[in-house]
C-alpha cells in the first residue's frame, strides 16, 4: 500500500482504516473494470479457437461426407469464397458512388435546417432487419428487374456478365447485390458524412473566396480531406456486404459454381448464405464443414475490417458503432 | 476573338426557380409517356421507374441548359448538384418501397389472434407468433443483461483508467468486432456451447443471448465511451476535492451525468440485434410451440419467424406469407419504436452542461 504523506500524525492514525478500505473499493472497482475489458478480448479470443477447434474435423474428414461430394474441402469452399467476394464487390460498386453522393448532399447541398432529418432518413434504411429486405428482395425487386434483366441478356448477350440464357425468377446474383447495396448505403453514407463535416471550414472558404463553383470547391478541398475516410467506410461496407446473411439466402437460387454471369439462373452461393440454408439440416461432418467455412469467413472480415479501422483511427475517434 | 472566356461573375444565371421547374416538368413527361405506353400494353406503371428515369432526364436537361446559358464550369456544378440530388432519391425508392410493400402485406394477418396465438398444431391458416415474440424478448432481454454491464464498465475502464498498450489494444479489438458477421456470431456460439456441453446438436435460447451480447457489447462499448468521455473534468475534480474515492465520484457523478446518453446507445443497441437472424436461426432454432425456458429447448423469435413461414409454406402458400409479413411488419415496428425511444431519451434527458 502507498503511504499517504505523514505531516500530522495524530489525524493520519485516525483515518487510516477509512483510507485503506478506500485504496481496496478503489483497487476492486479498477479490477472490475479491468476484466470486464479483458472479457472482450477472451471473447474474441475464444472466437477464433471454437472455429478453429470445430473446424479440424471437416478439414481432416473425407472429402466425400461433405455435400455435392466435392474432391476436397477446399474444392467445396472455392465457389463458396469466391461468391461471397464477388457479391459483396457488385453491391461496393454500386453503393459506393451513391453513398457519397448523399453524403455529399446531407454535408454541402441540402439546407441546414433539413440536413439532420435527412441524415435520420438514410439511417431508418440501417434500421431495417435484413430478414425484411430478403422478403422486399424477392417479392418486389426480384420480379421487378425480371423484365430488364431478359432485355440485358438480349442486347448484351455477348458481355460475359450478361451470358444467356437469362434467369426466369429474376433470383440472381445481382438483384442480392441490389439489395446489398441498399443495406451498405446507410453504413458508408454516415462514415463519409462525419468525414465531410470535419473538412477545416478555412479550405473551403478560401477556394470558394477564389472564385470556385460548389463543385470546385468540393473537388479541391472536401475530396482530398476525406479520401482516406471514404476508403475505410467503404471497406467497412464491403465488411457487413460479406457477411450479410438473410439476403442471400432468401433471394438467391444458388448453384455450386464459378460464373461471373449476373443474370443467370446458375449463381453461386455466399458462405455466409450456404451456412444459413444447410445449418438446419446438417448433421455430423457437415456441421464441422459450414463452421470451417464460417471460420474463413471470420478471417476474411477480420482483416478488411482491422486494415479499416487501421486506416480511420489514424485519422480521428469515430467508428460505425456510434 | 476578344473575350474567348466570359467571366462567371457576369454571365447570364439560370432563374432560381428554373432546377425545380425542370424536375417537376420531367417526372410529368416522363410519367405522361410511361402512363401511355403502360395503358398501350396493358402493363401496371411503376412509379419507381418513372421517378428514376424522371430524375436523369432532369439532370441531362439541367446540364444542357446551363451548358447554353452560363458556360462549363457553371453547367459542371449544376450537374454534380443535380447527380447528388438524385443519388438521394435513388437511395429513397427502395425504404419508400419497402415499408409500403410491409405495411400493405402485413396489415391483413395483424390481428388479435396473432399476437395471442403460437403456431402448435396450426397447418394453414390460423396461428400467430406468440411464441416467437415470446423468444424474442427473453432472448435480447437476456443479451441486454450481459452486454449492460461488460459493456459500460469496459467503457469505464477506458474513460477512467484505461493508459497504455491494454487499452489500446481493447479499443482497437471493440472496433473489429463490430465488423464480425452475424452468423459468425451464432457459430461461435454453438461451437462453444456443443463442446463444453457435449451436445453436437443444441439448441437453446441462451446460446443466442451469448450471439447477440457479441454483437451488442461493441455498441454498448463505443456509444457509453462517448458519452462517459464528455462529462466534464470540473464535476469529476470537485468531487475529488471533497474527498470521494474515485470509484465512488464514477458511481455517483459520472454515471448518473452521462445516463441519458448511456441509456440511449443501450436502446441504440437493443434495436440493432433484436432483428437478427442468422445467429438465432443456428444456436436458437426454430420451434412452433411456446418455451419460456431460456436454458432448455428450442426457442422461437420474431425474425426467424418471419424466415421459416417464408421458406417453409405448407399447402396454403398465402396463409404463410402473410405470417410471414406481419411478423415482418411487428419487427420493423418493434425496431421503429425502440429508435424512437433512443431519441427521445436522448432529447429530454440531454446533460445540462452549462455552457
Amino acid at each position: 500500500m502507498p503511504s499517504t504523506p505523514s505531516g500530522e500524525a495524530p489525524s493520519v492514525s485516525t483515518e487510516r482504516p477509512g483510507i485503506v478500505g478506500r485504496r481496496r473499493s478503489d483497487g476492486v472497482f479498477r479490477g472490475v473494470t479491468i476484466v470486464a475489458g479483458g472479457l472482450i478480448l477472451a471473447a474474441l479470443a475464444a472466437v477464433a479457437v471454437f472455429l478453429v477447434a470445430q473446424s479440424i474435423p471437416a478439414l481432416v474428414a473425407d472429402p466425400a461426407e461433405l455435400k455435392g461430394s466435392p474432391s476436397s474441402f477446399w474444392a467445396y469452399v472455392g465457389p463458396l469464397a469466391f461468391g461471397t467476394v464477388w457479391a459483396a464487390v457488385l453491391a461496393l460498386i454500386m453503393a459506393v458512388p451513391l453513398s457519397i453522393g448523399i453524403a455529399l448532399f446531407i454535408s454541402h447541398y441540402a439546407p441546414r435546417r433539413i440536413a439532420q432529418a435527412l441524415g435520420y432518413v438514410v439511417d431508418l434504411l440501417a434500421a431495417v432487419p435484413s430478414v425484411v429486405f430478403g422478403l422486399w428482395g424477392i417479392t418486389v425487386l426480384a420480379p421487378a428487374v425480371t423484365p430488364l434483366y431478359g432485355w440485358l441478356t438480349e442486347n448484351l448477350g455477348w458481355l460475359p456478365f450478361f451470358t444467356p440464357p437469362v434467369s426466369g425468377t429474376g433470383r440472381t446474383i445481382l438483384t442480392v447485390a441490389i439489395v446489398l447495396a441498399v443495406m451498405i448505403i446507410p453504413i458508408i453514407t454516415a462514415l463519409c458524412r462525419e468525414i465531410f463535416l470535419q473538412t477545416p471550414v478555412l479550405h473551403q472558404e478560401a477556394a470558394l473566396a477564389l472564385g470556385a463553383t460548389r463543385w470546385e470547391m468540393i473537388q479541391m478541398a472536401v475530396l482530398p480531406f476525406g479520401r482516406a475516410g471514404m476508403i475505410s467506410a467503404s471497406m467497412l461496407g464491403l465488411g457487413r456486404a460479406l457477411g450479410e446473411t438473410m439476403v442471400v439466402a432468401m433471394v438467391l437460387s444458388p448453384a455450386a459454381v464459378l460464373s461471373f454471369v449476373l443474370t443467370g439462373s446458375q449463381n453461386p452461393s455466399t458462405i455466409a448464405g450456404n451456412i444459413a440454408l444447410n445449418f438446419p439440416e446438417a448433421h455430423g461432418v457437415g456441421v464441422n464443414a459450414l463452421i470451417a467455412t464460417g471460420l474463413i469467413l471470420f478471417l476474411i472480415t477480420l482483416v478488411i475490417n482491422s486494415v479499416a479501422r487501421f486506416v480511420i483511427n489514424r485519422r480521428s475517434a469515430f467508428s460505425g458503432a456510434n | 476573338m476578344a473575350t474567348a472566356h466570359p467571366n462567371s461573375l457576369t454571365t447570364a444565371r439560370l432563374p432560381r426557380w428554373s432546377p425545380w421547374a425542370l424536375l417537376a416538368g420531367s417526372w410529368v413527361v416522363v410519367g405522361v409517356i410511361s402512363g401511355l405506353l403502360s395503358a398501350a400494353s396493358g402493363a401496371e406503371l411503376n412509379i419507381a421507374l418513372v421517378v428514376l428515369l424522371g430524375t436523369v432526364v432532369f439532370d441531362v436537361l439541367l446540364y444542357v441548359l446551363a451548358r447554353l446559358v452560363e458556360g462549363s464550369r457553371q453547367a459542371v456544378n449544376r450537374l454534380v448538384t443535380s447527380l447528388v440530388a438524385t443519388a438521394f432519391i435513388i437511395a429513397l425508392l427502395p425504404l419508400i418501397s419497402l415499408l409500403w410493400t410491409v405495411v400493405v402485406n402485413g396489415l391483413p394477418r395483424f390481428d388479435p389472434t396473432f399476437f395471442s396465438n403460437s403456431m402448435r398444431n396450426i397447418v394453414g391458416e390460423g396461428g400467430g407468433a406468440l411464441h416467437a415474440i415470446t423468444g424474442t424478448l427473453l432472448i435480447t432481454g437476456m443479451a441486454t443483461l450481459i452486454s449492460v454491464p461488460v459493456g459500460l464498465l469496459t467503457a469505464i475502464y477506458l474513460v477512467e483508467y484505461g493508459r497504455g498498450p491494454l487499452a489500446r489494444a481493447i479499443t482497437f479489438f471493440v472496433d473489429v468486432m463490430t465488423g464480425i458477421p452475424s452468423i459468425v456470431a451464432g457459430l461461435f456460439a454453438f461451437a462453444f456451447f456443443a463442446l463444453v456441453l457435449q451436445d453436437p446438436g443444441i439448441r437453446f435460447g441462451f446460446g443466442g443471448s451469448v450471439a447477440l451480447s457479441l454483437l451488442m457489447i461493441p455498441v454498448v462499448v463505443r456509444s457509453s465511451e462517448e458519452m462517459l468521455r464528455i462529462v466534464p473534468n470540473e464535476l469529476r475534480e470537485a468531487s475529488y476535492a471533497l474527498g470521494v474515492p474515485k470509484w465512488l465520484t464514477i458511481v455517483r457523478v459520472v454515471i448518473p451525468t452521462s445516463i441519458a446518453g448511456i441509456a440511449t446507445g443501450v436502446t441504440l443497441a437493443i434495436a440493432r440485434v433484436i432483428g437478427e437472424t442468422a445467429p438465432l436461426l443456428i444456436i436458437a432454432g426454430f420451434t412452433a410451440s411456446m418455451n419460456y425456458n431460456l436454458f432448455a429447448d428450442r426457442m422461437m423469435t420474431l425474425p426467424v419467424f418471419v424466415y421459416t413461414q417464408y421458406a417453409n409454406p405448407g399447402t396454403n402458400v398465402d396463409a404463410y406469407l402473410e405470417r410471414a409479413w406481419a411478423g415482418a411488419l411487428t419487427l420493423i415496428l418493434i425496431v421503429m419504436a425502440l429508435n424512437l425511444i433512443a431519441r427521445l431519451i436522448a432529447r429530454i434527458f440531454a446533460p445540462k452542461l452549462g455552457r
